[in-house]
C-alpha cells in the first residue's frame, strides 16, 4: 500500500521543542543556530590510517546533586580513557525519547566497541585511546567559544584525524 | 555537538555527526550529518543490535571517506517500527494537559532560580 502524508515524516524537533515550552510557560522560543556557511575538511589519509575519535554528550557518571539544574552547574568538558568507559554512561539528564527507546546498551549511542571492531579489523587505523565529552548547552556562545576549542585540544593531543560524533 | 564539530571541521579535522534530529543539525549546518529515522536516544542503532550498530558505523566512516563537500546528509536504511506511534508521543502536548504543564513549567523555573542565586 501506498502510503500518503501532508506532512514530512521525519520529526522536526524545532517545532515539537517550541510547541513543548510554550506549554510550560516559556514565553520566548529557544532560537536554534542557523548558519549559512558550512565548514569542510576532506579526509587526506587512507581510513585504515587513521586515528578516529569519539564525542558523546553522555556523563561518565550521575553528577551530585539532586536537580538536573543542579547537575548541569557541574558537568565539563572531558576526555576518558577507553580502556576505563563506564559500564553505563548517565544520559538522564539528557533529553532523549526514554517512553520509546533505553539507552541501556552505549553502543546504540556511544560505540565504542563497535569502533574498536574497526581498528581490529584494519578498518580504520586506530581508535584514540580517549573519548570526549561535551555537555548540551542552552548557550551556544559557551559551546563555540569554550566546551569546542577544549575538544579540539584534545584531539590534537591524541594525534585524531577524524571524529564521529553520536549527538543523542 | 553540530557546533563542536563546525570548530573541528574549521581547524581542519574532518567529522562526521550521527544522530535522528534532521532539523536541528541540518539548520545550525554541518560538514557530514548521517541521520537514522529513529526515536531520540539511539543515534547508532537499536540497543542490543549489532549488526545495525556496525552498518551505522560502517557508514559514518564511508561518510568521512567519501564526502567531497559540506552539508552532505545520508539516511540509513533503518525504521524503528512498522508501527509510528513513537512519532506522537515524544514531547507531545496535549490540549487537556495544558494548565497542569503551566504549573510544572512554573515548578521548574522557581528551582531554575534557586540554582542560579544559591543561599
Amino acid at each position: 500500500m501506498i502510503k500518503r502524508t501532508p506532512y514530512r515524516s521525519f520529526l522536526s524537533y524545532i517545532d515539537l521543542s517550541r510547541e513543548y515550552y510554550a506549554a510550560y510557560g516559556y514565553s520566548t522560543p529557544y532560537a536554534w543556530i542557523s548558519h549559512q556557511q558550512v565548514p569542510f575538511t576532506r579526509l587526506e589519509k587512507p581510513l585504515s590510517e587513521c586515528r578516529i575519535g569519539l564525542v558523546t554528550t553522555a556523563d561518565l557518571e550521575k553528577l551530585p546533586g539532586d536537580t538536573k539544574q543542579e547537575r548541569h552547574l557541574l558537568r565539563k568538558v572531558y576526555a576518558h580513557p577507553v580502556d576505563k568507559a563506564p559500564e553505563n554512561f548517565y544520559t538522564r539528564d539528557l533529553q532523549w525519547d526514554d517512553e520509546s527507546t533505553h539507552t541501556d546498551d552505549n553502543d546504540s549511542f556511544m560505540p565504542l566497541n563497535r569502533l574498536a571492531e574497526c581498528a581490529e579489523n584494519g578498518r580504520i587505523g586506530s581508535a584514540s585511546p580517549r573519548f570526549y565529552g561535551v555537555m548540551t548547552d542552552y548557550s551556544q556562545g559557551k559551546t563555540s567559544k569554550k566546551s569546542a576549542p577544549q575538544v579540539l585540544e584534545f584531539c590534537k593531543a591524541d594525534g585524531v584525524d577524524a571524529v564521529i560524533l553520536p549527538a543523542l | 555537538m553540530s557546533l563542536v564539530a563546525r570548530h573541528l571541521e574549521e581547524n581542519k579535522i574532518p567529522t562526521v555527526v550521527v544522530g535522528s534530529a534532521r532539523d536541528i543539525v541540518e539548520e545550525c549546518g554541518v560538514a557530514r550529518f548521517l541521520f537514522t529515522d529513529f526515536p531520540l536516544g539511539n543515534p547508532f542503532g537499536k540497543p542490543w543490535d549489532r549488526q545495525m550498530q556496525r552498518s551505522i558505523m560502517d557508514m559514518a566512516l564511508s561518510l568521512l571517506q567519501y564526502a567531497w563537500q559540506g552539508r552532505t546528509t545520508v539516511q540509513t536504511p533503518f525504521t524503528w517500527s512498522e508501527d509510528e506511534t513513537w512519532r506522537k508521543t515524544f514531547m507531545h502536548v496535549s490540549e487537556d494537559q495544558r494548565e497542569a504543564y503551566k504549573k510544572l513549567g512554573d515548578a521548574r523555573r522557581a528551582e531554575q532560580a534557586k540554582v542560579k542565586k544559591p543561599g
